[in-house]
């Protein structure tokens, strides 16, 4: 799953200034890798501000991974059927799979695994705002498949073709996976279509509260993202946050009218001239709140992590101490 | 109580017989045990494995980029290494 745009910190503000290039030879050699379309790998010489660009937004995407698999978690004792609860058990693995794919890229800019934890659970991190809403009827499990993972895979399939080998490969894989998590919430919603009229109606409320966050995932405007610059530069960001939105809205329409639900965006038209949707403002005042702090679930999703972290301390320290001593045992130490 | 974080691994599966163990990531985990289950729960949930290595990232010992023009470029001037260099007359240049 994921994500919105990540250089949300940057555009507030909340990033130190990017570190002076000391070495103007290899800035040269890192430019031209980047202008020839190469890959930069952990152990090539990049600048600082690269670096640090790369720890917080492939940090953030791995924090959304493990974010994200409390709103559906939530589902996983209640799924109505054998079937439907054996998907959602696999896709909730997938998203801890895809959490450990990106923390393991992170790691290779030189930061520890437990310093992005530990500022994920101090809020100096953050992770997309979309699991700060709730999942309220069984209807949001197929409508976050359908649309949060649709909007997800649009945000990702370009960072397959980032210029940090890890981080690219790592998407790689996650796409690989997602396809799935789409498919198996429009088949879950196909099924509730087909089924009584309290059904299609909670479909239809899900969709009604999930559309204008989903559309949000895609982050700011292109003209108040102040960060996109040095990202597209860079080649880590390659399409725009507009023009992947306007991507996703005019795949999802035909879905939505195939389903029988409505989208709630009483100026959504098809422009002829433009041949894309046009779409309503979006409140993007809900959006800071939300990524402040002040939505719907911040304070229940940052708890459960970090009572889950706290809980299991003590399984990582004996863990470790059973280790040494088998080391121990096996050095004849006994 | 130890607070020091799992040591690091990095992971190696073989999609198939008959083909190289390659790298695919890496992960966390406190011995060597518990970091093959590990592997195969987060590398290998779509039979992308039939077998897997695992190995202390500490104990990898890579080359330095900065070494990269000593180690590689001298292959790029011997042409005579590969089999295109040797123009043979057309009836046995299938050899």
């Amino acid at each position: 799953m994921y994500t919105q745009a990540m250089d949300i910190a940057a555009a507030r503000g909340e990033d130190p200034a990017p570190g002076q290039v000391t070495d103007a030879g290899y800035q040269a050699e890192f430019d031209a890798k980047i202008d020839r379309g190469d890959f930069i790998e952990p152990k090539d010489w990049m600048p600082e501000a690269y670096r640090r660009t790369l720890v917080r937004q492939i940090s953030q995407h791995a924090h959304s991974e493990i974010v994200g698999m409390l709103p559906e978690g939530n589902w996983i004792g209640r799924a109505p059927t054998l079937e439907r609860k054996a998907i959602l058990l696999a896709k909730v693995q997938d998203e801890g799979g895809h959490g450990l794919y990106l923390y393991a890229a992170a790691e290779t800019l030189g930061v520890s695994r437990d310093t992005l934890v530990e500022a994920l659970h101090a809020g100096r991190a953050k992770y997309s705002s979309i699991f700060n809403y709730p999942t309220l009827t069984w209807a949001d499990v197929g409508v976050i498949g359908w649309l949060v993972d649709g909007a997800a895979i649009m945000n990702q399939i370009p960072l397959c073709r980032c210029s940090y080998g890890p981080y690219a490969r790592a998407m790689i894989r996650v796409c690989r996976e997602e396809s799935f998590h789409q498919r198996q919430g429009y088949d879950l919603l196909l099924a509730m279509m087909s089924g009584t009229a309290a059904q299609r109606d909670m479909v239809q409320d899900a969709v009604n509260r999930w559309w204008w966050p989903a559309l949000m995932m895609f982050g700011p405007h292109d003209a108040q993202s102040l960060n996109s610059g040095d990202s597209t530069r860079w080649g880590i960001k390659r399409i725009t946050n507009d023009e992947l939105r306007q991507k996703f809205v005019d795949a999802t329409i035909p879905q939505a009218k195939l389903l029988g639900v409505t989208v709630p965006d009483p100026d959504l038209r098809w422009n002829e001239a433009r041949g894309a949707h046009d779409v309503g403002a979006i409140d993007w005042d809900e959006f800071w709140s939300v990524v402040n702090g002040n939505g719907p679930c911040n304070q229940e999703r940052l708890a459960a992590r970090i009572r889950a972290w706290e809980e299991g301390a003590w399984v990582r320290e004996a863990a470790m101490a059973h280790a040494a001593k088998s080391e121990a045992r096996a050095a004849g130490g006994r | 109580m130890d607070r020091r974080e799992w040591p690091l691994w990095e992971v190696f599966i073989r999609s198939r017989n008959g083909l190289d163990h390659k790298h695919c990531g890496s992960l966390h985990a406190p011995d060597a045990r518990l970091a093959l289950q590990s592997a195969r729960d987060v590398y290998t949930r779509r039979q992308e494995g039939t077998s897997i290595w695992v190995v202390r990232a500490e104990h990898i010992v890579a080359s330095d980029p900065d070494a990269k023009a000593e180690l590689f470029d001298p292959a790029a001037d011997k042409i005579y290494r590969h089999p295109t260099f040797y123009v043979l007359p057309d009836d046995v240049n299938h050899m």
